[in-house]
């Protein structure tokens, strides 16, 4: 045991010494949950319009200005003919054209029907079939209201409430998503690197001929990066209460717990990336480059796992990210217990035990 | 030999911070001379030879290699100098002999001149067979040797080597000397640190570095007589007992 | 010229001596190109709705019937306790609840108007919003088919109506693919790019090799240059592989012409490459350099435009992405792909990248210090 720490404390002298490293390390998760807390949603506002209107009547006017003031569009030109809609699309700077026809008024005022043409930029189909929808509801409403608030008889009212996120923030998604993406990341690639340069070096004969047993150097790598997660963990937690205004509604307790579980999780993949590259450059490239975007898009906060085909959502259920997101969703805000969550706590410590398992014998036969 | 200076120190000194890595020293290196250059670890060497060899500005002072300014034509100096560094200076990824095309090429070289010096510097060393193996498939003191090769291969007229034997065994080492020697004949000036003493015994002129001051230059006899001892190791011993800076 | 010549033989050879990495740079873009664009999907279907019947009549099973047809949602739940529902939406078994009180059917008949009770799980905004938008409209639909069923209108209607018709252009299919597959390819080839070049001279730092270089008379943007070929046209090797994929895999053909999305991916690979050699010139070891790299990866890529608008995001992260080179090469290649757009039409990221280029690369160059 005395050598064991004697061995961690090694460990954080390299950590401790290296300020650059600990400076990025632990000041890196701020400067990312702040900037991705305020700017990422997945809601689109202010997207830049043009409005074709040939009319140019009272019920356009208004229409166009009531569209322009909605927090959705930004006006960004007004046409003059029809061609210069593709003209603008392919500026790129447009996300959708708004078209009155020349006889809109008349034809409202003479068969109480008229039409309007939305021209969407579906590129980006997300945005496109969002805009349409708002756009849709803008002139919905401004049709009701020219309907004289004539009550219609049977008719159906429908009442919303909006569960856990009234004011549908962004950050309510993004923060579990982003803290699962952090630490997973962070650790892995640490402790991944870490190790390799130690082979690489040649220093991991060294620390191997030393009475230690082999399992516990490795171990002792990858507590200091446990130590400092657990600072990120809190530092991110302090600035999505205080500054982003994500409520922890749940245990605080069973989210540390879960949270420390997950970077146990992403160490032990850290080791096992360690035990199979050879260089730190492959370490680097198997624990960032394979390991981004799978977790961005897999795990569920950036694209809907219900929404995939099958095999993606197979495949979905053996990134660790999914199942920590899921579990912080849960707990931070649906605010439930252990007891709607353990299903994936189990999940996190197999997989924990699996990539230790497979480390440590990678480790041994490379040894014996 | 003796005329012809081809590196002038005067008073260089190197601060980092509140540190005196070398302070004031002044010596002068004739052409074609081995100059040794000893000290504990810790002393100030690598930091100076650094300084001649334009890897580092130094504090103040003056100083030239051959007949070029540290201060202002490190790039002109990097043109007639070869240099050891104490930390491994091949590719290991590259076999011999692309490292040294590489090296060769750097220099301006042509390939044709490259194949035939290639071909001259493996069949000394009796090496002919490892050309196309890896650098990192070789054992350290061929490594070495090596590294040393490649440092000359340009024939520069001056070479720096810092502690080049490190770690290696005795006949490797004499081997190694053996090299330095042919070098020196052939005209080159050698620079070369070490703490070997022994090898002290085999430089021209040999300067003790304490402290970051340079305590005794002078040749190994010399050197001998003065302070009475029987061996370039007691000489050392007589002077490193007066420092005061740890070594690390 | 000649030196750049040994300069690129040997950083060559070192590349291709290690197989490890020559696999991953080819391999992995590949298995990545071919497996997520399928997860991109927003489009909202199997929707878990939980509904509470406290009616239990026949209009209340005529309403379900018609909003679990529609193809958006699946019944997962079905009960007559709201407090039951919103258990299931904790446990992630529902998305989204429609109550119907009880006496619905009766309050419609008798008291012309009936209320419905919604509550949707809003942590994801954009599909509590268009959850609720889709089954708004089934109980629109719903309501004008009673509304039928008890009177008959006039004629002439006397809801005035404005028709909206909608038009997709560039993708009149929804495909996301078309969207989703080349931002993709332009994230793998940022993160290859800036990757292999910031860990370069930061490994020959670590390794000892830079002192040897740094004593021979090379130039410094030789040096560099040096180390940016190679992996400029590693670069164009992926890209190629990329598109290869995108047109084999997802029939996605270039509305533009594929020498535009060539000419800026050149420029591109520059500009990042020049990042990651900054990146490389600032670190100390590989373990910083890809520290730092994994930081501005992470802020390029999650705010490049792809995964959510640049058009929604607070005015200083606008300004934030206008220094994100990722957010340019995203635009041009939609740009390009799905809308055809031309050299003229993005003059402007072609100058804006070209800028990147050059200061990226100058910067490197000053701050790669020979001497120290």
């Amino acid at each position: 045991m005395k050598q064991f720490i004697a061995f961690i404390r090694k460990e954080f002298y390299h950590i401790w010494r290296d300020k650059r490293t600990m400076f990025i390390l632990l000041g890196m998760p701020i400067v990312q949950i702040i900037i991705f807390g305020f700017a990422l949603t997945n809601e689109v506002k202010n997207s830049k319009i043009a409005i074709l209107d040939s009319s140019k009547d009272e019920a356009t006017m208004s229409l166009s200005s009531e569209l322009e003031a909605s927090r959705y569009f930004e006006l960004e030109k007004n046409l003059v003919t029809y061609d210069q809609v593709l003209e603008e699309f392919h500026k790129g700077k447009i996300k959708m054209a708004v078209i009155f026809p020349p006889s809109f008024s008349e034809d409202l005022q003479h068969f109480n029907k008229a039409q309007i043409q939305l021209i969407a930029d579906a590129a980006d189909p997300n945005t496109a079939n969002q805009l349409v929808n708002y756009a849709t509801a803008i002139i919905k409403d401004y049709q009701n209201r020219i309907t004289n608030n004539r009550k219609l008889p049977y008719t159906i009212d429908t009442e919303f409430r909006m569960l856990y996120n009234p004011q549908l923030k962004g950050a309510f998604n993004f923060v579990p998503g982003v803290m699962a993406m952090v630490l997973l990341l962070v650790c892995t690639m640490m402790t991944a690197i870490t190790i390799v340069k130690e082979k690489e070096l040649g220093t991991m004969e060294i620390i191997l001929v030393s009475p230690m047993r082999p399992q516990l150097v490795v171990f002792a790598k990858a507590i200091p990066y446990l130590l400092l997660s657990t600072i990120n963990i809190a530092s991110i937690l302090l600035l999505s209460v205080f500054v982003l205004e994500v409520p922890i509604n749940g245990s605080l307790f069973l989210l540390v717990f879960e949270s420390i579980l997950f970077i146990l999780v992403s160490l032990s993949l850290g080791l096992l990336i360690s035990a199979r590259a050879e260089s730190q450059q492959t370490a680097m490239f198997i624990s960032l480059i394979a390991l981004f975007l799978p977790t961005v898009m897999l795990s569920g906060f950036m694209f809907p796992i219900e929404n995939m085909p099958l095999p993606l959502r197979i495949i979905s259920n053996i990134i660790p990210a999914k199942w920590y997101y899921h579990i912080v969703k849960s707990v931070m805000i649906k605010g439930v217990g252990l007891s709607s969550i353990w299903k994936e706590t189990i999940i996190l410590g197999g997989m924990m035990t699996f990539f230790l398992t497979v480390a440590i014998k990678r480790f041994k036969i490379r040894l014996a | 030999m003796q005329n012809e200076k081809v590196i002038t120190v005067n008073k260089l000194t190197k601060k980092f911070g509140d540190f005196t890595a070398v302070d004031h020293i002044s010596f002068d290196v004739f052409k074609g001379e081995i100059f040794g250059f000893l000290g504990a670890n810790g002393a100030g060497k690598t930091t100076a030879m650094r300084m001649l060899c334009g890897l580092l500005f130094p504090s103040s002072g003056e100083a030239t290699v051959a007949g070029y300014d540290v201060y202002k034509e490190n790039e002109k100096i990097k043109k007639s100098i070869g240099y050891m560094s104490q930390k491994f200076s091949l590719y290991e990824d590259l076999t011999v002999k692309e490292n040294m095309q590489f090296y060769g090429g750097i220099y301006h070289m042509t390939e044709k001149y490259i194949k035939e010096k290639t071909a001259t510097i493996l069949k000394q060393l009796h090496l002919e067979k490892e050309g196309n193996l890896l650098v990192k498939s070789l054992p350290l003191g061929w490594k070495q040797k090596l590294a040393f090769a490649v440092s000359i291969f340009h024939e520069p007229g001056i070479v720096f080597l810092d502690e080049p034997t490190g770690g290696v065994d005795p006949v490797t080492r004499r081997e190694f000397w053996n090299m330095i020697y042919e070098a020196s004949d052939r005209g080159t000036t050698i620079f070369v640190t070490t703490h070997y003493m022994d090898e002290a015994e085999y430089c021209n002129r040999v300067t003790i570095m304490v402290d970051g001051r340079i305590d005794a230059l002078d040749t190994p006899s010399n050197l001998k007589k003065n302070y009475n001892a029987s061996s370039m190791d007691e000489v050392f011993l007589i002077l490193a007992r007066k420092a005061v800076r740890a070594a690390d | 010229m000649k030196t750049l010549k040994f300069l690129l033989r040997k950083e060559f050879r070192q590349i291709f001596r290690d197989p490890a990495i020559i696999r991953l740079i080819l391999i992995m873009p590949v298995i990545q190109l071919m497996v997520l664009p399928w997860a991109a999907d927003y489009e909202i279907k199997n929707i878990k709705l939980a509904v509470v019947d406290q009616d239990h009549s026949e209009y209340s099973r005529k309403l379900i019937n018609k909003v679990t047809s529609s193809g958006y949602f699946l019944l997962t739940d079905y009960t007559s306790s709201y407090e039951h529902s919103l258990e299931k939406v904790e446990l992630d078994k529902a998305d989204l609840i429609l109550q119907i009180p009880a006496h619905f059917e009766k309050d419609i008949v008798k008291e012309n108007e009936a209320k419905l009770f919604m509550a949707l799980n809003a942590i994801n905004g954009v599909n509590a919003n268009l959850g609720s938008a889709y089954l708004r409209t089934i109980i629109q639909d719903f309501n004008r088919e009673i509304r039928t069923e008890w009177i008959q209108f006039p004629r002439f209607s006397p809801e005035t109506q404005i028709e909206v018709t909608e038009s997709n252009w560039f993708n009149p299919l929804m495909n996301y693919k078309y969207f989703m597959v080349p931002g993709i390819l332009v994230i793998l080839l940022t993160m290859v790019g800036t990757n292999l070049t910031a860990i370069n001279i930061v490994k020959e730092k670590e390794i000892g090799t830079i002192e040897q270089i740094n004593v021979t008379p090379i130039k410094k943007h030789h040096f560099i240059l040096g180390k940016l070929i190679p992996f400029w046209l590693i670069g164009l090797v992926v890209l190629t592989i990329g598109l290869f994929i995108s047109r084999v895999a997802y029939g996605i053909i270039p509305a533009g012409s594929f020498l535009t999305i060539y000419l800026f991916a050149a420029v591109y690979l520059f500009a990042v490459l020049g990042l990651g050699l900054l990146i490389s010139t600032y670190s100390v070891n590989q373990q910083q350099a890809t520290l730092l790299s994994f930081f501005l990866m992470m802020i390029f890529i999650l705010l490049g435009g792809l995964y959510t608008s640049i058009d929604s995001m607070p005015e200083w992260a606008k300004w934030i992405t206008r220094f994100n080179p990722v957010s340019y090469f995203i635009e041009v290649m939609r740009m390009v792909v799905l809308k055809g757009s031309g050299i003229a039409d993005i003059k402007k990221h072609f100058m804006i990248m070209g800028g990147f280029a050059v200061v990226l690369n100058t910067w490197a160059i000053l701050n790669y210090r020979k001497r120290s």
